[in-house]
């Protein structure tokens, strides 16, 4: 059993850096035999108390590293990869960043993001379909973030399973692209209620796709009314720099308890 | 499939309070699960058949009770029922809402032997 959070690391779930290789297997055999009468156990505990739990403890370990932690969620193909290798290389020197990625299968992604010079980890779910805050504990473990700096943990390409499981991030970012369609918000509410920023990429390709971006504006402040949206494109740089401002912002706002 | 990682929570937290009862067979659990929780219960059903296989759930009787959502327009401060987190103030048509019920996700109760 690990001894930090007592899991029993049943999963599947794979942690890997590029550039070297390392496994961690561990596993609990426990047998008990009790006999007693019949009653009733008042239980009243939240299902995701344990992943809540191990999500506030995340959030220590960041709160006292003054790491802004932020949950990148998005469905496949929005273009989450892409934003992160161009914040990363047009920030190189101004923030120190590192980088958790999460897919299924590969470390395509986490070689891209190793690529830009940055310090990354890959989690792969094996069949799971989201991260959860056990997950990220470990590979926070492993990776040990620097004082000061932007954590990315880029969700598996899901709207819908990530949003119930609180990693321990400062704030999460819902990116959806213009080649969606403008009811997603409305067709995954959860994800858009528990985001902060909407992040709406691709819009180089306005001109050429059916999509209305204040039909998509006003759906998503439908949901959420304090979602901040803010436009770009990875492949123009149009509004990278709003984008890049508002994280600035957030790495400077001191945390007032 | 988030519902699979739902169930296997269950599990765990049904496993510990068996033990911690000093008891061996689950007889019966119940669950409370809000319409807004992003539950879908066809999923659950699902998910909950497979995963509760050679666990003490297997031959628990289970039961649910479904909680409404109920929101607050904090516009005009009046309660109404919500299906989605998107419906609007039947009063002042707004979607400045406060979701008071419905996002209830938990173990309520077991019944052990």
């Amino acid at each position: 059993m690990c001894a930090t959070c007592g899991c029993s690391a049943d999963g599947s779930v794979t942690m890997h850096v590029p550039g070297q290789e390392d496994n961690h297997d561990h596993s609990h055999e426990h047998d008990h035999s009790h006999s007693n009468g019949k009653r009733i156990v008042d239980v009243e505990q939240d299902i995701l108390q344990q992943n809540n739990l191990l999500a506030e403890r995340n959030k220590g370990y960041f709160d006292a590293k003054n790491i802004l932690a932020l949950n990148l969620v998005s469905s496949p193909g929005s273009g989450k990869t892409t934003l992160l290798e161009k914040t990363l290389t047009d920030l190189k020197g101004q923030l120190e960043f590192a980088v958790i990625e999460g897919d299924q299968q590969t470390t395509n992604d986490a070689d891209r993001i190793h690529a830009t010079g940055t310090k990354v980890t890959q989690i792969n779910t094996g069949k799971g379909c989201h991260l959860d805050a056990h997950m990220v504990l470990h590979a926070v473990q492993g990776m040990k973030p620097k004082n000061d700096s932007v954590l990315f943990i880029e969700n598996v390409g899901n709207l819908v399973c990530p949003a119930m499981f609180d990693l321990g991030e400062k704030e999460r970012v819902v990116i959806i692209s213009v080649t969606e369609g403008e009811d997603k918000p409305l067709k995954y509410p959860d994800m858009f209620y528990t985001s902060t920023l909407c992040i709406v990429n691709k819009i180089d390709l306005l001109p050429y796709v059916p999509f209305n971006i204040d039909k998509v504006k006003e759906n998503a402040l439908k949901i959420n009314r304090n979602l901040q949206i803010i436009e770009v494109s990875c492949t123009t740089g149009e509004g990278l720099q709003e984008w890049y401002s508002w994280l600035k912002s957030k790495v400077l706002a001191p945390e007032t308890v | 499939m988030h519902e699979l990682s739902i169930v296997m929570s269950i599990i765990d937290i049904a496993k510990q309070q068996m033990e911690g009862a000093d008891a061996t067979i689950i007889e019966e659990i119940e669950l409370e699960i809000g319409d807004l929780s992003g539950i879908e219960p066809q999923s659950f059903e699902f998910a909950w058949k497979e995963a509760v296989k050679n666990t003490p759930l297997q031959f628990a009787e289970r039961k649910i009770n479904y909680v409404e959502g109920l929101a607050t327009c904090l516009d005009c401060m009046i309660d109404f029922s919500v299906k989605q987190l998107y419906d609007a103030c039947p009063v002042c048509g707004g979607h400045f809402l406060n979701i008071k019920k419905g996002k209830e996700l938990k173990v309520k109760s077991l019944v052990v032997n």
